[in-house]
């Protein structure tokens, strides 16, 4: 049975998808349109679809024939999105911070200072978010969504609109975790080199699933082009 | 200058924006997210008391909470007294009447907050009190003042409501707006001149600081 089977209609647009996470990642690539968001925000818990089942780690978060859904707090699940949504009102370090309310202020302020550091942001720490630039706020959105250490991590074409430099610096930082993790993007030169399976997902439907260059192989072309222009 | 019926303006416009703030708060936020199919139900009936004439208001409050019906009993049993005729009354009827002052300005600020703020805090492992507290009232502060001056400028004035279910006693429910009235019966206009211009240049100064927070602050929304 796969990890995750979904239907799901908005309107006119309907997403069906069924697959499982085999690989520490996981990228579901497809044209602008094709419900990879949806797909993430569902989930995630933050869309109730019209039916299908979610495991996690062989912990079912969804299970709409039983009546289960745990809700998007409880799922222990991280999620980063183009938009990084930081809280303005608060620092980088409240920020952070702010879903491990649990621990006590010492350990609190340990493990926010061990996210930055993992995310090359500790310089951060006291500054208002509302004052860093896009790299940056994409830096301490990651740490943020790391902090408790959820069991997945879900990230919506995270590196959109960063400079090569960031984008480059933020991605292997995030490929040395060792979580699962599953990354929306359409960018295939960004992916092109991710030791992931890739789920390619073209207007709600799953199209094709495996190891990510085996299946993307037909647009390598396109990959060649991009790299030349 | 009645200043009994000052002080109790005072208090009774203190109590109603403390009610209204505790009640209006999560209202507001209810309908601010909710999709349920009566929220324009229960939003007008918030609304209404904007367009409802204060003695029809007060009328009804007044049979309302009267000694024969069950709202009344139940209130008459709560407060240990009838609230026809008391400071309670008046609390109760300046609230229902204030209520769209407290109401419309927090709903507006709450959807005005980004909700990507909102279901990052609800991923973050935020129950719906801490998203309210830790999230949507710092960044709906101003909405909140509005709301809070809104009501208690708006209750110090009130005439009609109050006048029906407190009637006109000294000391127990008669507020500064009641006093203007009785002073122009009197033919007291000086009298009458200086509580009036109390009130004018109170709800005046109210109103200049909210702007003038809002300028600094930059937030569009009332």
């Amino acid at each position: 049975m796969p990890d995750i089977s979904v239907r799901h209609r908005q309107g006119r647009f309907s997403l069906e998808a069924e697959f499982s996470l085999h690989n520490q990642w996981t990228v579901v690539f497809g044209p602008s349109g094709a419900g990879k968001s949806t797909l993430l925000r569902v989930i995630a818990g933050l869309v109730q679809p019209g039916s299908g089942r979610i495991r996690l780690n062989a912990r079912t978060v969804l299970d709409t024939t039983s009546g289960v859904s745990v809700p998007a707090g409880r799922r222990s699940i991280g999620f980063v999105t183009q938009q990084p949504a930081l809280f303005p009102h608060l620092s980088v370090r409240e920020n952070v911070g702010f879903g491990i309310r649990h621990l006590s202020r010492e350990r609190r302020a340990v493990r926010v200072d061990e996210m930055l550091h993992l995310l090359g942001a500790e310089a951060l720490a006291d500054q208002p978010a509302p004052q860093l630039s896009g790299g940056e706020r994409q830096r301490v959105a990651m740490a943020r969504a790391l902090a408790p250490a959820p069991r997945l991590l879900l990230l919506d074409e995270p590196l959109a609109g960063l400079d090569d430099a960031s984008a480059h610096d933020i991605l292997s930082r995030l490929l040395s975790l060792d979580m699962r993790v599953l990354y929306v993007s359409h960018d295939l030169a960004e992916i092109w080199r991710m030791p992931a399976d890739v789920v390619l997902l073209d207007a709600g439907r799953v199209t094709a699933i495996g190891p990510l260059q085996q299946v993307l192989a037909p647009y390598r072309e396109r990959l060649l082009e991009q790299l030349k222009a | 200058m009645d200043l009994q019926a000052l002080w109790l303006t005072v208090r009774l416009a203190t109590a109603t924006t403390l009610v209204l703030m505790a009640s209006g708060i999560p209202l507001a936020w209810w309908l601010a997210s909710t999709r349920a199919r009566w929220r324009p139900l229960v939003e007008a009936v918030t609304t209404l008391p904007l367009l409802l004439p204060p003695t029809v208001l007060g009328f009804y409050l007044l049979v309302l909470l009267g000694p024969r019906t069950g709202p009344g009993r139940v209130a008459s049993r709560l407060l240990g007294h009838p609230p026809a005729f008391s400071f309670s009354g008046l609390v109760i009827g300046s609230v229902l009447y204030s209520l769209p002052f407290a109401v419309q300005p927090l709903a507006a600020g709450f959807r005005s907050v980004d909700i990507a703020l909102i279901e990052q805090a609800q991923l973050l492992g935020a129950g719906r009190f801490r998203t309210l507290t830790a999230i949507l009232l710092p960044l709906s502060t101003h909405s909140v003042v509005a709301a809070a001056v809104l009501c208690f400028t708006h209750t110090v004035g009130e005439f009609g409501v109050v006048l029906m279910i407190g009637g006109d006693i000294p000391g127990a429910t008669r507020t500064l707006s009641i006093a203007i009235y009785d002073q122009v019966q009197d033919f007291s206009y000086a009298a009458a001149n200086r509580t009036s211009l109390l009130l004018l240049c109170f709800s005046a100064l109210a109103l200049v600081l909210l702007y003038m927070r809002r300028g600094r602050t930059g937030t569009p929304h009332a």
